[in-house]
């Protein structure tokens, strides 16, 4: 089995680059930084230089969107080569992705695709966790999906899939607290039932987000803030966690950082850890 | 339904709205598999509109709108980075306006300006590198975010005017053939127009590097006075904008 970091507990925002200027030339108060792996993933010029910069103040998760890691095809050798010499390069507290599928085939989506919560694709997903875990030289951390539609013949749910994934390749998990939400809402399963569910100690890293109502479904847009039911149930992660890493992730609509570290400050009053 | 099968119903979804595969995935799916689709097809229309600003002013929303959702329907994604769904755009605007060199042109420019954006770093050859040459037996390695291109339009000046905010020239053929270069210098990426001659050199000493090769190339084409003269300029010139990575079988480099 990999072995993990040792356990890291602090707050943090994801790094994006309408912010780079604030993490550059002051000092912003967080205690990580989450990047985009894929972005960075790059031969050279200013992205690796801020990432440089960054890691030099401040602890650094790399968080993947492109593992593709419940592919019936296997993993990319040459995405794992390249994560592998990020990784090398700049020590990050967390290696993570998540729990989703983008490659068929020569197909790439680049959307995080839903897998069926069945004996096949858990053998499947935990070898390929194994090659990835076994190349980069450390336990990784797999996020939770937001999902817009259940797959048939399923035999468990998606939080059994990821205690016996966890358990099998001793990954970690991201939990991904409106990711939770917004799939229990359009999936109409009991989100505590999931919180109560998930083996907690696995838990290294929590993710807090904004949605988007659709026209049938809730959505993961990431594009506003963390509503009010997603607190409510960060509360009760916290309440079965502990302290653990813990971001708000916005993609879209990007205030400016004093917005997103308002909503940080909700995070550790809830924590109990106000500044 | 096995996983692999799944996976294969799903890319055929997202490719071509195939109701039979819509169907195998799940008789309650439809809802979920639109929401996938429109992600799918909003984020590779995203990524080409991010990587091609200008290309889209130029063309305006209908136009460009139009040859997007063209090429993701002939060009579904293969790499693991989305960056790369940019690279064959140009290949299919090409297709689509056969006869507007002046968008190829200008989609060579914002591909290029990408590309050198993020290309491996390279730092300028210092002057004292240059001491002692054995010039018929150097090389020039040039820095690896140079790219080239044949110009036939005045594609620069409306990529220059769009990127200053200012209203573009109308578009025009230049009176001789020319040349666009692009590349970086610490984190500025800089687009020069070159006259034919320059575009050729830079051609062959990407593709060969000897110095003398270069010379001879230039003598044969100007003359034996004036082609060694352009070598020295055209090498001082490269030097001077940094387009020069390295000079190999010199010392203390």
């Amino acid at each position: 089995m990999p072995v993990f970091s040792p356990p890291f507990a602090g707050y943090g925002l994801g790094l994006r680059k309408e912010h780079y200027q604030d993490f550059l030339e002051t000092e912003v108060p967080v205690d990580f930084v989450e990047v985009i792996s894929e972005n960075f993933m790059v031969d050279g010029g200013r992205p690796r230089h801020v990432l440089r910069e960054v890691r030099s103040r401040y602890p650094v998760v790399l968080h993947g969107v492109s593992m593709s890691v419940g592919s019936s095809d296997g993993l990319d050798r040459n995405y794992l080569q390249r994560l592998k010499a990020l990784v090398d390069e700049f020590d990050p507290l967390y290696v993570s992705d998540h729990l989703s599928w983008s490659r068929i085939a020569g197909f790439n989506s680049h959307d995080l695709l839903p897998i069926p919560y069945t004996d096949e694709a858990l053998n499947l997903v935990c070898a390929n966790i194994a090659v990835a875990q076994d190349v980069l030289g450390r336990a990784m951390l797999f996020e939770n999906p937001s999902s817009y539609l259940a797959l048939p013949g399923a035999t468990m749910t998606e939080w059994e899939f990821l205690a016996a994934m966890c358990d099998r390749t001793g990954c970690g998990l991201l939990l991904d607290v409106n990711n939770v939400f917004v799939s229990a809402t359009n999936h109409g399963f009991d989100a505590h039932a999931y919180i109560d569910g998930i083996p907690a100690a696995r838990v290294r890293q929590i993710h807090l987000a904004g949605h988007s109502q659709g026209r049938e479904l809730l959505i993961d847009t990431h594009d506003n803030e963390v509503c009010e039911a997603v607190w409510q149930l960060y509360a009760r992660v916290r309440s079965r966690v502990g302290p653990v890493a813990t971001m708000i992730e916005r993609d879209d609509n990007i205030p400016p950082l004093a917005g997103l570290l308002d909503e940080l400050a909700v995070a550790r009053a809830i924590g109990g850890d106000e500044a | 339904m096995s996983l692999s099968a799944m996976q294969e119903d799903f890319r055929a979804w997202l490719m071509t709205a195939s109701p039979a595969a819509a169907r195998r995935i799940g008789s309650d799916a439809a809802a979920g598999l639109a929401v996938y689709q429109n992600n799918y097809r909003a984020q590779l229309v995203g990524c080409l509109e991010t990587s091609f600003p200008r290309v889209h002013e130029w063309m305006g929303d209908e136009a460009f709108l139009a040859s997007a959702i063209a090429h993701i329907d002939s060009h579904p994604p293969h790499a693991w980075t989305l960056d790369a769904y940019a690279d064959g755009f140009g290949k299919t605007l090409i297709a689509r306006y056969p006869d507007n060199p002046d968008l190829h042109e200008l989609a060579w420019i914002e591909h290029a300006m990408s590309r050198a954006f993020v290309a491996a770093d390279a730092a300028p050859l210092p002057a004292a590198a240059l001491e002692g040459i054995d010039w018929d037996a150097a090389t020039l390695i040039l820095v690896p975010s140079l790219q080239v291109s044949a110009a036939t339009t005045n594609a620069r000046d409306i990529w220059t005017s769009l990127s200053d905010g200012m209203p573009p020239p109308a578009s025009e053929m230049l009176e001789a053939g020319a040349g666009l270069v692009v590349w970086r210098r610490a984190f500025g990426c800089f687009l020069h127009q070159v006259d034919a001659v320059e575009h050729d050199a830079l051609i062959q000493v990407q593709a060969h590097g000897r110095f003398d090769a270069l010379c001879a190339m230039l003598v044969e084409r100007l003359g034996e006075a004036e082609g060694i003269a352009r070598a020295g300029v055209l090498l001082a010139s490269w030097l001077g904008n940094a387009l020069v990575a390295n000079i190999a079988d010199i010392k203390n480099v």
